[in-house]
């Protein structure tokens, strides 16, 4: 049963017209399997309404659910289903989310995404594993080097890889700092959403900073391509540390002017406070990771739990909260900050000479100046750069703390240069399935803060 | 970040065993994926596993114990179908509806089996490897074909 299907257009080929002329009818009436939208009560099912709190969310089991909280008599005329985004200025980017009113509070919570969806997963499976790279750093476009490192350390477990010692912390240094650039992003967004517009200014000012030095480290602001599978892309340039010196001692200072304008701030914590809690409990059957998981309490940092890198060698903490609310969201962010800050600065003292990428002749490509010299240096070059090397087969799900949460990477090879499929594990994704809950009995008015406190990214989210 | 044991489930036990590793600490469920052989039906796997088009693979995590496991479930081309895990890990309910979108695999027991990524009347499932990703034929005029 060897059916093809193309979506619609004119534009088929003959032979595939063919094919999905004969494609199985079956198939295609699986497809239309309902609206994805939020349903009005009446055309929910009763049982659903009682066991829910959003069309989404379903209460893990060993939960007990207070039967007051919900009103499955809540008769339709009493609710409004209201649309939220996707071109919501406050959803950061095209997330839309329905919610079902009942005056100003909110009852249901359903996320409704792919907006931005353009099958990744499908393109990094035409792509080779030295061009996978450039794919997927596009997927989170505030944190491009986790996405890429990631990747990166996927494929080289398949290749069965030793990096170098530089190169692992070269790696290192590039990710806190990306965590930095997108924390601080996020305070920036997350101040304008809540109507401080000068941490909105404040906030990219200093992702600027951190901007810059990527910029002379790897050539671009965004979309780096810079961390390879094999080692990183090029050495850092001369002068590096007094860059990053500048960061680590800038970054302090002013994170305590923002806890001034902001943690100080009595309008700003009253937006925050007890707003959006989510329990432990909660977020652990949600699969939430990263700062929703870490503000309710749970001590869960891939860094600190599963090392990768060289994390065991430097000196940090996890950032905890104790609510779960929005504030504490927040605060484990800030907070997060710091520690990144820290870690950088260890890195400066620790950063081992040596070479930046592996020197294993079959993922990376002879020196240009070889080239100059030898045939076989440009066979080589040639052939790297177009069929791309093999890599044997194998699976691997290799995972890191992105600043959003664990950002997985499931690898399939079959033996040639291309991955037979490549899946990312997206926190953002995952972590918007707990929306539903924080919102859930809340005020409409809440719910940019609470969105904002999320942090989601749709590149990620729909991927 | 090292990667994980990989163990095979068959479908019919799949949840069973899953309900028993989260009595077992596996308490956070990171990933849900499926994968389409469809080129490699024939794929050397370890003895006794059954040889299907695809599998659902599941990655489970336990907080205490800071191991990962990672469990395949093969599934048939003609029944796509598997337990949903979601009684219980609720937070499964994106990434089954995400295999269900690109790869159509059905989830038996899931609370809201529609697309997630893709338009609900979107046709096919793109990450099956016999879907072909649409492409435009390039006319270049005034060259002559030569073959």
């Amino acid at each position: 049963m060897t059916t093809i299907h193309t979506p619609g257009g004119p534009h088929k080929h003959p032979d595939e017209e063919a094919r999905y002329q004969e494609a199985e009818p079956g198939l295609i009436a699986e497809t239309s399997e309902g609206a994805q939208e939020m349903g009005p009560r009446s055309s929910t099912k009763t049982e659903e309404l009682s066991k829910e709190f959003g069309a989404a969310l379903r209460l893990p089991e060993g939960i007990e659910l207070d039967p007051g909280d919900i009103n499955i008599e809540t008769s339709e005329d009493q609710t409004m289903i209201i649309n939220m985004g996707p071109q919501h200025p406050s959803t950061h980017g095209v997330l839309r989310i329905m919610m079902e009113l009942e005056g100003e509070t909110v009852l249901r919570t359903k996320p409704v995404i792919g907006y931005l969806h353009t099958g990744m997963e499908k393109t990094a499976e035409g792509l080779t594993y030295l061009q996978g790279s450039t794919n997927v750093t596009r997927m989170d476009y505030l944190s491009p080097l986790h996405n890429e490192l990631v990747f990166s350390l996927a494929t080289e477990a398949l290749l069965g890889l030793e990096l170098p010692e530089r190169a692992t912390w070269i790696r290192m240094l590039m990710v806190e700092l990306n965590r930095m650039s997108s924390h601080l992003m996020w305070m920036a967004t997350n101040g304008m959403d809540l109507g401080s517009t000068s941490m909105m200014i404040y906030g990219f000012r200093d992702r600027e900073m951190i901007l810059s030095f990527f910029e002379k480290v790897t050539g671009l602001r965004m979309n780096h391509n810079y961390i390879r599978p094999g080692g990183v892309a090029a050495d850092l340039p001369d002068g590096w540390e007094d860059d990053v010196l500048a960061i680590v001692e800038n970054v302090p200072q002013r994170l305590k002017e923002y806890d001034q304008v902001l943690t100080g701030q009595p309008i700003f914590r009253a937006r925050v406070d007890g707003v959006g809690v989510i329990t432990q409990e909660q977020a652990i059957a949600l699969s939430a990771t990263g700062p929703v998981l870490r503000s309710t309490g749970v001590p869960w940092d891939l860094r600190k739990d599963i090392p990768y890198l060289a994390y065991d060698q430097v000196d940090f903490d996890v950032v905890v909260g104790s609510v779960g609310d929005t504030f504490d969201r927040y605060a484990v962010r800030f907070n997060e900050i710091l520690e990144s800050n820290r870690i950088v600065s260890q890195i400066i003292e620790k950063m081992p000479k040596g070479d930046y990428k592996v020197a294993s002749k079959k993922v990376t490509p002879p020196p240009r100046k070889r080239i100059d010299e030898s045939m076989e240096a440009l066979i080589h070059h040639f052939k790297i750069y177009t069929e791309g090397y093999k890599v044997p087969e194998g699976e691997v799900y290799v995972a890191i703390e992105s600043p959003r949460g664990e950002l997985g990477c499931y690898l399939v090879s079959d033996g040639t240069a291309r991955p037979y499929r490549m899946h990312i594990r997206g926190p953002s994704f995952v972590n918007l399935q707990s929306l539903p809950p924080m919102l859930h009995g809340g005020f409409i008015a809440d719910a940019v803060a609470v969105i904002s406190s999320v942090d989601p990214v749709m590149g990620e989210v729909d991927r | 970040m090292s990667d994980l044991d990989s163990t095979f489930v068959e479908r019919d036990s799949y949840f069973q065993t899953v309900a028993g590793l989260k009595e077992d600490g596996y308490n956070l469920l990171s990933d849900l994926c499926a994968v389409d052989y469809l080129d490699h039906v024939d794929r050397a796997l370890s003895e006794g596993v059954i040889r299907e088009r695809f599998e659902v693979v599941v990655s489970l995590t336990s907080m205490s114990m800071k191991k990962r496991l990672r469990l395949r479930v093969p599934v048939p081309e003609s029944d796509p179908e598997v337990d949903s895990l979601f009684p219980l890990y609720p937070g499964v309910e994106a990434m089954e509806r995400e295999a269900y979108d690109l790869l159509g695999i059905r989830f038996k027991g899931h609370p809201d089996p529609t697309r997630i990524l893709l338009p609900q009347d979107w046709e096919g499932h793109p990450l099956r490897k016999d879907y072909s990703v649409g492409r435009i034929p390039v006319q270049f005029k005034e060259v002559k074909r030569t073959r």
